[in-house]
């Protein structure tokens, strides 16, 4: 039930609102309007917000110098392949503890969420180690694996709570009619569990996508994903506003579009079902 | 029911997520544990097992790490109080009747999906810039002199940077919390005359509770580890070393890998410190 209010108030909380709204996406909207002016335009005093002459030539530099769509294709590759592979890992683990829960279930479920708290710096020298020894450093590889374990522990939240919630009737229905696990699985729980498999997948790539300890740490040129990419332009190059502001709407944009799908997925996900 | 046929079969689904995050946990936390014993220091060929607690004693007795950990409990508590502070009064906010609801939320969320080390940067060069910047054009506009944020003010301005990347986060969940209050609660207090003060304080502020602790816990647990903000903008100079990026220093910079160990098996013990705490609120949730 929206609460009546007087259209005064209305008007007052929609100003107030879309001020903060607007200053607290300003740095978005000035990356993304920079990218679009020269280098000229783009320090000019006083700043110029709307009305200057659009370019593409930024986007087209920073492809041509930097070979962008390698960084992306890296990222994809990485987030993609991650989320994909924990996901395999993850529904069958999820699938058992959410509907043949035992009582070794939530010491389970607690244990997995503590891995996710090891500090990765704790742990940077043995990967990087590891690493080195399997001749994986600077792969794509190691990355997937990597970023698919940090994330796991998320993965299996997020599928268990959205498992908990198919009604167990069901299950049960199907099985005096007769459904077989295999029947099961495909017939009544795939169909029920898709929403939160995509939900799922969906925040895993958008946390991969944004990963950025690993990434800085274990890449150097050919498995860098745009994380590092971007990382590179901290000097000399971050004083090209206009170039910068090109290369960091492109390593944005995709999560960007992403991300507003996902919102409420997120607080699930994130608060490992705390809240809702 | 299940049967003791479906109870193996969920055991065997169950393997290879448990295997996978055991190995990941154990093999190299053994390591490190076994590096923080010992004298490695790749980069000249020093390798001597077996130095007992030294790299411990060296490590904690180092005004480094007194430093990096205030560093870190000053950043971390910053970051937490505008982003609780400011993501409560914004959900109230947003929770209000107005025009363009939803657009107003796509834009506060946005933040939250910007990679770290574009944030770092474009803050860094296009805001903080003490010539070109955003802010220095803004101070000058109101004849002040322009700031060179990250050399005067380096924590501050590190905090405020990943304060816009987490206040979204905190404004979604506290929302969410407050979306979910029963508003007949509200309205039943509203006619018996209670002031905004104290309906905030009665009957808001108690039913986000838990959705604030929430939010304390994993941002704490997130914001421990940051380490792009701090990569791109300061590298750790002027005072914003946090034991985070000490550790990063001694083992990958200054490849003395034994004293990093030493750091990182500290780093772990109080990070474990925070994780009970949050295990324990995460835990009472799956009772219910």
């Amino acid at each position: 039930m929206a609460r009546a209010v007087t259209p005064q108030r209305k008007t007052l909380n929609t100003i107030f609102a879309w001020a903060i709204g607007l200053t607290i996406f300003f740095p978005i909207l000035w990356t993304i309007l920079t990218s679009f002016k020269t280098e000229g335009t783009a320090i000019a005093n006083p700043p110029v917000l709307l009305f200057f002459d659009w370019t593409l030539e930024n986007y087209e530099t920073v492809q041509e110098r930097s070979n962008y769509m390698r960084y992306l294709w890296n990222s994809i590759a990485i987030a993609g392949g991650s989320t994909i592979l924990g996901l395999i890992v993850a529904v069958p683990a999820a699938w058992s503890m959410a509907f043949v829960p035992s009582k070794a279930t939530k010491n389970i479920l607690m244990w997995m969420l503590s891995t996710k708290m090891l500090p990765a710096v704790g742990v940077l020298f043995p990967i990087y180690l590891i690493c080195i020894q399997l001749g994986l450093l600077d792969s794509k590889i190691a990355l997937i694996v990597i970023l698919m374990l940090i994330n796991l522990p998320i993965i299996v939240w997020m599928l268990y709570t959205y498992f908990r919630e198919i009604p167990g009737e069901i299950l049960e229905a199907g099985r005096m009619d007769g459904a077989g696990l295999r029947e099961e699985i495909l017939y009544i729980l795939t169909p029920m569990a898709v929403p939160g498999i995509a939900s799922t997948l969906l925040l895993n790539f958008i946390l991969a996508w944004n990963e950025a300890f690993w990434t800085l740490n274990l890449t150097a040129v050919n498995a860098a994903p745009l994380t590092a990419f971007i990382a590179s332009y901290s000097s000399p190059e971050g004083l090209f506003f206009a170039k910068l502001s090109a290369a960091s709407t492109m390593a944005i944009a995709p999560i960007l579009i992403l991300g507003w799908f996902s919102q409420k997925q997120l607080v699930r996900g994130l608060t490992f079902g705390a809240v809702k | 029911m299940a049967t003791q046929h479906s109870r193996s079969a969920a055991r065997l689904m169950m393997t290879p997520a448990v295997v996978l995050l055991l190995g990941w946990m154990l093999v190299p936390l053994i390591m490190t544990l076994y590096f923080s014993f010992t004298d490695y220091r790749p980069l000249r060929g020093i390798f001597d097992c077996c130095v007992g607690f030294e790299n411990y004693e060296r490590f904690v007795t180092s005004s480094a790490f007194l430093d990096s950990v205030l560093t870190t409990l000053i950043m971390v508590g910053g970051i937490l109080a505008i982003t609780v502070i400011g993501g409560i009064l914004l959900a109230i906010l947003l929770d209000q009747p107005m025009w363009g609801q939803g657009i107003v939320r796509i834009l506060v969320i946005a933040p939250f999906f910007v990679m770290p080390t574009v944030s770092a940067l474009v803050w860094k060069n296009m805001f903080m810039d003490p010539v070109n910047g955003v802010l220095a054009h803004l101070w000058r506009a109101f004849g002040m002199a322009p700031v060179d944020w990250l050399s005067q003010a380096p924590l501050f301005s590190i905090i405020l940077i990943v304060s816009w990347q987490w206040l979204p986060f905190a404004t979604l969940i506290l929302l969410t919390a407050i979306q979910s209050l029963d508003s007949e609660q509200l309205e039943a207090s509203e006619m018996d005359g209670a002031p905004t003060l104290k309906r905030f304080w009665y009957i808001i502020l108690p039913h986000l509770s838990r959705a604030i602790t929430v939010v304390i816990l994993i941002q704490t647990i997130f914001l421990l580890s940051i380490f792009a903000e701090i990569f791109v903008t300061t590298q750790g100079s002027f005072g914003t070393r946090t034991l985070t990026y000490l550790i990063y220093q001694r083992v990958l910079e200054s490849q003395n890998v034994g004293l990093g160990s030493a750091g990182g098996i500290i780093a772990v013990i109080l990070a474990n410190i925070v994780a009970i705490f949050l295990m324990r609120i995460v835990g009472k949730n799956l009772d219910t």
